[in-house]
């Protein structure tokens, strides 16, 4: 057997999972879809005495509108975000990027709680998390309470969670009046965790963008919201110069490590360059000329 | 500590008693000796042990055992069979797109869950969709050609 024996329970309400996860003090792991902990387990790199599954909870899988939010339950699988239409509707930059997760097998398994609680810093859903500001519900011992996401990542595979605590749900605000957009994302091979990433939306009115939202992944220890990006996009016009300018402060903002992958300057001019092909693309949707 | 489950594989019921770390891998593998299904990496990386699940391609070596409980399984075996290959493996074996046969359960998994769920309109979506099987005979041509083929005919054009 590849994993080291554990004891596996399956509660069917959360309580009782918070409760088994206490009574683990401190030695259980949570299985939400498996496709990060799985492999953690056949290496036996973690070796938890209970691993405790939510598979078996009601009502933890679902997508919904609720006014401005999109409410995502935890154990939503990746692939029910990539070919949901309210998702596409409404939270188009996650849409674009989730083909960009893994591959179809694990995405079929992985779930959006699983992910975030993984907090993987070439991950694009803890970097979709902190894009969209959104708010991560967890429960524990002592009842329920709201992480915005830039509180929820630590450092890299590290999150805010006491050992008791499960995420149980994810609430999105839409950026409703954003109608430029683009996800842009370099890995060595297609699937793979990001070498770079960034995501940028903003609004047009007047023909200068009016609000901006700017996040990347891949360059520090945790997804980056860049809020100097966003100020630095204020009352900007479209054109080349601006795209190459945007590329600059996004550089500015950012100081990678080098890794086996590719040297800190490698990341550092990647990151640019994505930056001015986001900026580009999400003018053109801006404008009606892209899909 | 074992559990007790009962999973469909290719419309058979089996019922064993499991340890609770066994992977569904093994379990295909040893535990049923359907051995069709192969194991490469045995940590999600190289797809060679990629099954349908409830009809949905998963890595059977990322997934336990006791989480298939009550569910419907298909594995390579379930496909065709020598004298009547389905579509996909009849176009595998008329673009000859295998070499050594390891990845080939995997890729064929793979292939029938893409084309369910994609348009694959281009080679570079099929691609895509294939960068999560590892063929180390590198014959990635000729399982682009034999998918291509079996999306045209889904798709009503002439291959």
């Amino acid at each position: 057997m590849k994993p080291a024996a554990f004891d596996y329970v399956a509660p069917k309400s959360l309580d009782a999972a918070v409760a088994a996860l206490a009574a683990a003090n401190g030695d259980g792991k949570v299985l939400a879809g498996g496709q990060s902990l799985m492999p953690l387990l056949n290496f036996r790199m973690t070796r938890p005495a209970v691993v405790v599954d939510l598979m078996h909870i009601p009502g933890m899988s679902f997508i919904e509108l609720r006014g401005d939010t999109v409410a995502i339950g935890a154990m939503t699988r990746h692939a029910d975000l990539e070919f949901s239409k309210l998702i596409a509707a409404k939270l188009p930059v996650m849409t674009a990027a989730m083909r960009h997760v893994a591959h179809l097998a694990i995405r079929n398994k992985g779930t959006i709680g699983g992910s975030l609680s993984h907090a993987d810093p070439a991950a694009e859903l803890p970097m979709l998390a902190v894009f969209y500001g959104v708010t991560i519900k967890v429960q524990g011992p002592d009842g329920r309470r709201d992480i915005p996401a830039e509180d929820f990542f630590v450092s890299a595979l590290t999150n805010c969670l006491d050992p008791e605590e499960i995420v149980f749900e994810i609430d999105v605000p839409v950026l409703t009046s954003h109608a430029g957009w683009a996800f842009e994302e370099v890995a060595r091979r297609f699937g793979d965790f990001a070498l770079a990433s960034i995501a940028v939306s903003f609004e047009v009115i007047d023909r200068r963008i009016a609000d901006a939202r700017v996040a990347v992944m891949g360059v520090a220890d945790t997804p980056r919201r860049l809020r100097d990006a966003e100020m630095a996009l204020q009352g900007v016009q479209s054109g080349a110069e601006a795209a190459a300018g945007f590329a600059e402060v996004v550089r500015s903002c950012v100081s990678p490590e080098s890794d086996i992958h590719v040297s800190a300057e490698y990341r550092k001019n990647l990151i640019g360059v994505l930056a001015e092909k986001a900026f580009t693309t999400a003018w053109m949707r801006a404008a009606g000329h892209a899909p | 500590m074992k559990m007790d489950i009962v999973v469909t594989v290719n419309g058979q019921k089996y019922s064993a008693s499991v340890e609770p770390r066994l992977l569904l891998s093994d379990f295909i593998r040893d535990t049923i000796g359907l051995t069709g299904t192969h194991v490469g990496c045995e940590h999600g990386v190289c797809g060679a042990c990629t099954v349908l699940v409830n009809g949905d391609s998963v890595r059977s070596c990322l997934t336990l055992a006791v989480r298939a409980d009550g569910a419907d399984i298909v594995t390579v075996e379930g496909l065709g069979t020598p004298d009547r290959l389905n579509e996909i493996q009849n176009q595998f074996h008329e673009k000859h797109g295998l070499q050594c046969g390891f990845c080939t359960p995997g890729m064929l998994m793979t292939a029938m869950d893409l084309l369910k769920k994609y348009p694959l309109s281009s080679d570079a979506e099929i691609r895509e969709g294939l960068s999560g099987n590892l063929c180390r005979c590198t014959g990635y041509q000729n399982i682009v050609a034999a998918i291509r083929a079996a999306a045209d005919l889904r798709n009503g054009s002439a291959p």
